[in-house]
This record gives C-alpha cells, structure tokens and sequence, in this order.
C-alpha cells in the first residue's frame, strides 16, 4: 500500500482513491471472517432450527394458587387433548377437585370426569367454604416413583422433571403404587405407565405447559425455579407456600399458595 | 368406548366417598394375590425340609424329600403369575439386564436365581446323587436316561464323595434358610418399602409374611403328606404327623401374635388413616379378613390344634385317636390355606380398596375369563401340583423306598 503514504495527497485523483482504496476494507472484512469459520457455518446451520435446548440451564417447577381456581376444567381439557390422554373418566395427568366444607364438619370432595365439564351446583345451605384444587404430578426432587422402577424406565430429567421412558417401561405399575397422589395411571393402550410431563415436548420449545396456557385466571405459573426473577420465583415470594403430604419427605415441586388443610 | 374399559365404569358407580380419578382402575389385581402365596410355600416348604436336615427333627424326616420338591414345583410357577400381569411381558427381561438397583423390585430375578439355581436345585441334586446312580444301574429306556443325565456324569459312590454330598447338602440347607427367608421377606418388603400406602407401610409386613409362609408351607406339606399316604395306600406315619402338626401350631400362634400386634399397633397409634381403613375393614374386607382371615383361617385351626394335636402335652389335651387326629389335621391344613390366601388378598387387593387421599373406597372387580381372570389364577395355582406330581414320578421322594431302606 505505498500510494497510501504517498506525501502529494493532492496529486491523487477521485478515480485512484477509489481504485487504491477499496482493496482495504475488502481485505479487512476477508480477514475477519476467515478467522471464524465455525462460528459462521453453525450460524448458517441454525437458522432453520431453533436454538439447542440444554437441559441444564434450567430448572423447572409449578406454581399453583388455589384462591384463583374457578374449577373451569380448561386445564384438564387442555392437557387430555395436547398429550392424547384417554378421554374415559379414569385416565388423567391433571385433574380439579372441588372442596365443599360444610356446618357439620364434614368435607365433601368431588372431581367428575377431572372436572373437565366444570361441576354440578352446590346446595347453598351448610356451608362454611368451597375452593378448588388443581392436580397433576408433583415432580417430586425426592420421587418414590423413580426409586420403585425395576428398570429405571421412570427418571429425573437435569432440568428437574420426572418422565416415563415408553420404550422402556414394562408395565409392573410399581411405580403407580408408589406415587402418593395417585398421578400415575397406566395407559390402556401402550400399557405403560403415564403421567404428566409438565408438557415436556413444549418446554424444549421454550413454551409452557398446556394447563398453564389456557387457565384464565392464572392459577397456575410456570418457571424457573432458580432464576432470580421469574413469574414463579416473583410468585413464592409473594405466598406462603406449601405442598401436598409433606410428612412424606417427597419434596415436591408443585407448590401451593393458598392451601387448605383439607387437601391430601 | 373401548368395551374392555366398561368394568371400569361399573366401579365408577360403585366408589363410596372420594377417590382420586386414576385410582378407580385397580393396579393389582388377582395374579399379584397368587404370587405371594406362591413365594409363601417355596420358602415354607424349604423350611421345613431344613428342621429335619439342620435342626435333626428325626419326626418329620419322612418328609424331607417330598418339602424339597414342593418347593421346587411352585419356585418354578412363582415368576408366571407376575410375568402374566406385566403390561410389557417382553420385556420383563430387562431387569435382569439393566436393573435400577434402587428398586426392590429389581432384587427379584437375583433372589429368584440365587434361590432356584444355587439353593433348591444344588440341595436336591446332592441329595438325590447317590439314588440316582443307584436308580439308572437298575433301569431301562428312559428312566434309565433321564436318572443318568440328572447325575450329570457325577456317579463316585465311593464313602469320600457320598460323605462329601452329605457335608454339602448340609452347607446348603444352612445357606437355604437365610435364603428362603430372604425369598419370602423380599416380598413383604415389595408391599412395605411402600410409604405412600398406609396399609402397606409397615415394618413388620415382611416378618408377617415370613411367618405366614411358615404357616402355610408346613400345612401343604402336611396336606400333601397325608393325601399321599393315602394315595399309595400306607399306613400314616402318626408320629411324623403329630410333629407337623405339632411345629404348625407352633407357627401359627407366632404369626397370629404378628399379626394382632401389627393389628393392636395400627388401631392405638390411630394415624391420619385409621378412619378409612376402620371403614374398610368393617366393610369392604369383612367377609375375607375377618370371617376367612381371622376367624376361619387362623383362630378355628389354632383351637382344633391345640386341642388335638400333642404339641403341649405328649397325648394331645383331648387324647383323641389316631383317625380323629388325622382327620383334624387335613382339615385344620386346609382352612389354614384358606386363611393365608385371604391373608394375601387382603394384602394386595385390601391395600388398593382405599384412596391415597384417605376420603373413599372402591371395589375390585374380579373378572373370570383372560389374564387378569379367576381361571388364569385357579390354573396357576394348580400347575404346581401337576409339576409335583411329574418330579415325584421322576425322583421319587418316599423314605419307605427299597433304595432308601438299603441306606439304613
């Protein structure tokens, strides 16, 4: 590049400029690219697909607030149809029970058909409160279904979620015995033994479960349970939270504001 | 709908109180009762067989041989009811191969293998050498085969080598006794290990099933030795009779005093579960726990015993004649059986009658024609004898055998 220190600028004309300097920025610009190939064909490979999922950047969990629950059933009815649950009334991954608290001290608990269809009204006379609770899997860090499995076809993902291998599971249903809160049913026609996923096929999407898409009063917040600010951390900051059986050391990760002391 | 799924909804109809929707289908149903009470007979069958060998109970050496094969029979059956009632029987293989070794299911196939293969098959086979020699030398065609193929070319008859079975076939019997409490304590702890069912969690749920194995294991043996005497036309040997009867009553009064303590335990620490189970037991499990269980199957055997048999005083606290003895026992031996498979279905099948959430009952219903069927279960549970018989056609156990008389 000797014409670019050359002392008499002045001797220079518009189309030596152009023709001296363009080679500059050109060979800058091959330089700097040549010095990343890999990154550059990977950006290229990735445009179609969306960016990897990595199970260990996450950690998930459920929140739920029962004062919320209006016992619509859009979750249960979400859920059957997003993982092609069995419609009959006995198969589900999440269901609503309805608590009805009466005068004389008896609790009376229903969920007909999961309360997918919402439920029946109550007679108004007797009665000291009613609430609803969503069900579903708790995702225990503690799981006593993970331990019962003879082949291990039921595990604990990295990002804290407990799945069923169907490829795998032999269908002794140990693992449905085991569970404390009846969330596991065996599937009548893969006969393996099902539950909810947290719709695992969505979170690898960056998408929320199912349930939690369609509930209209957002009973139910999904997150990360790690992370310094996320709609579920923001929301066990805010409730005094609990979870079901927990004299059974499962330790689940479906956690409960509002709860009552009715509720197994 | 699926027309196989409509049982379901006729238990829909039939929940009393609240149940969680995905309990109305009952897990286990009549194969997992038939398993238990399998195991329970493998491990009290070999348990009695080691009173004669290790403990030298002389009595009831007549039937060392026939409690030896009896556990044989029903070892080979105890995996079929559990493989029948798998969802993927195919790959039931796979915990063998890839066990999680967290689960106590997964203990099933080394237990299982440990007991069949370096147990009762060793035991018998050192046991019956020295027969089996003996029986080919005198035989044609295919006894003659099958008897030399079953030495498996081990055929020394010389003093070190019968000396050698005898040590041997003793070291066994000492390594069986762990084994077959292990075998049936294995299972109860399967149902105990189980703390999300409060009708299951319980510590002394495999030492109950121990006992009860005990139990059973001596009455079909005591069963099958009086109908054999009976068949081959020989005269009853009282005195090893009256020592079955006696080591069964023994047995039944340490497993009925498991059982009331578990009983007793449960109604005085009266957990959050005590209500629905109360409702349970006075209703759903009446007719089995109580009336079949309790009553039939333990306390009404336990008096005729005690009354008959000279377990605590020489004569018997009746002094009753040698027919009514015999009779009392064949019967007392078979309400025994009753009661310990009432015992199993109480178990298993009592401990799915109730809801986890602890507000409601459902019902089992037992369907009578495929897999998870009554006649599946009555097929399985009969299997074993015809297995008996083939073995004791195959390698006779009776001690009054000419081959036996010549040992001395």
């Amino acid at each position: 590049m000797e014409s670019a220190g050359e002392p008499e600028a002045g001797g220079l004309d518009r189309r030596d400029f152009l023709r001296k300097s363009l080679p500059v920025p050109l060979t800058l610009l091959a330089l700097l690219r040549a010095g990343e190939p890999e990154a550059e064909k990977k950006a290229e490979g990735d445009a179609s697909k969306p960016p990897a999922y990595k199970a260990s950047e996450h950690n998930y969990a459920m929140g739920i607030d029962t004062s919320r629950c209006i016992g619509c059933g859009r979750c249960a009815e979400a859920c059957k149809a997003e993982n092609d649950v069995p419609r009959e009334p006995f198969y589900f991954r999440t269901w609503i029970e309805r608590y009805v608290v009466q005068t004389n001290g008896e609790t009376v608990v229903s969920s007909p058909n999961g309360g997918i269809a919402g439920f029946p009204p109550v007679n108004e006379t007797g009665i000291v409160r009613t609430f609803f609770v969503p069900k579903l899997c708790n995702q225990c860090a503690n799981p006593p279904c993970v331990q019962v499995c003879p082949v291990g076809a039921t595990f604990t993902t990295q990002d804290g979620v407990v799945l069923v291998d169907q490829e795998y599971c032999i269908g002794c249903r140990y693992c449905i015995q085991a569970c404390p809160y009846g969330a596991r049913f065996l599937h009548p026609v893969t006969h393996t033994a099902e539950k909810c996923t947290f719709c695992y096929h969505r979170l690898i999407k960056g998408l929320v479960p199912a349930c939690v898409e369609v509930c209209p009063t957002q009973a139910r917040i999904f997150g990360e349970l790690k992370a310094r600010s996320s709609p579920l951390t923001r929301f066990m900051r805010l409730h005094e939270i609990q979870v079901l059986k927990p004299h059974l050391n499962t330790e689940p990760r479906v956690y409960y504001a509002n709860l009552d002391g009715e509720v197994r | 709908m699926d027309p196989q799924l409509q049982p379901l909804m006729d238990v829909l109809q039939q929940v009393k109180g609240y149940i969680y929707p995905n309990e109305i289908e009952l897990q286990w149903g009549l194969l997992v009762v038939v398993y238990p009470y399998v195991t329970g007979l493998v491990a009290g069958a070999f348990i009695l067989a080691s009173l004669e060998r290790v403990f030298n109970v002389r009595e009831v050496q007549p039937t060392y041989r026939l409690s030896l094969l009896t556990a044989l029979a029903f070892l080979i059956v105890a995996p079929l009811p559990l493989l029948a009632h798998l969802g993927h029987p195919g790959r039931a293989f796979e915990i063998f191969l890839t066990p999680n070794l967290n689960s106590a299911m997964a203990m099933f196939g080394f237990i299982y293998a440990w007991y069949l293969m370096v147990v009762l098959l060793l035991e018998i086979w050192f046991d019956y050498r020295k027969d089996l020699i003996q029986w080919a030398a005198g035989e044609t065609g295919l006894r003659r085969f099958l008897h030399r193929a079953l030495t498996l070319g081990a055929t020394d008859l010389s003093e070190r080598s019968l000396s050698f079975d005898r040590g041997a076939g003793k070291l066994i019997t000492l390594i069986g006794i762990p084994s077959a409490f292990l075998l049936h304590g294995y299972v109860g702890f399967i149902f105990g290990s189980v703390k999300a069912n409060p009708w299951w969690s319980s510590v002394l749920i495999p030492i109950v099933f121990l006992f009860s194995a005990i139990v059973s294991g001596i009455a079909l043996i005591l069963l099958l030795f009086l109908f054999s005497s009976l068949v081959r036309g020989k005269d009853v040997d009282m005195a090893c009779a009256d020592k079955l009867a006696s080591f069964l009553l023994y047995a039944l009064i340490v497993d009925f005093s498991l059982e009331m303590l578990d009983f007793i335990h449960r109604l005085y620490e009266a957990e959050e579960s005590i209500k629905i189970l109360s409702q349970m037991i006075s209703s759903r499990l009446f007719l089995s726990l109580v009336v079949l269980q309790v009553l039939v199957g333990t306390v009404l055997p336990m008096l005729s015993l005690f009354l008959v048999s000279p377990a605590f005083r020489s004569r018997g606290l009746l002094a009753a004649p040698a027919e009514l003895r015999r009779l009392v026992y064949f019967s007392a031996a078979v309400l025994i059986q009753i009661g310990i498979f009432s015992t199993r279905w109480n178990v298993v099948i009592g401990g799915q009658l109730f809801s986890k959430s602890l507000r409601g009952l459902t019902v089992y219903k037992m369907e009578l024609l495929g897999i998870e069927g009554f006649f599946m279960s009555a097929l399985l549970l009969l299997l074993p004898f015809l297995i008996l018989y083939l073995l004791v056609v195959l390698l006779p156990p009776w001690p009054d055998r000419e081959a036996r008389v010549a040992d001395g």
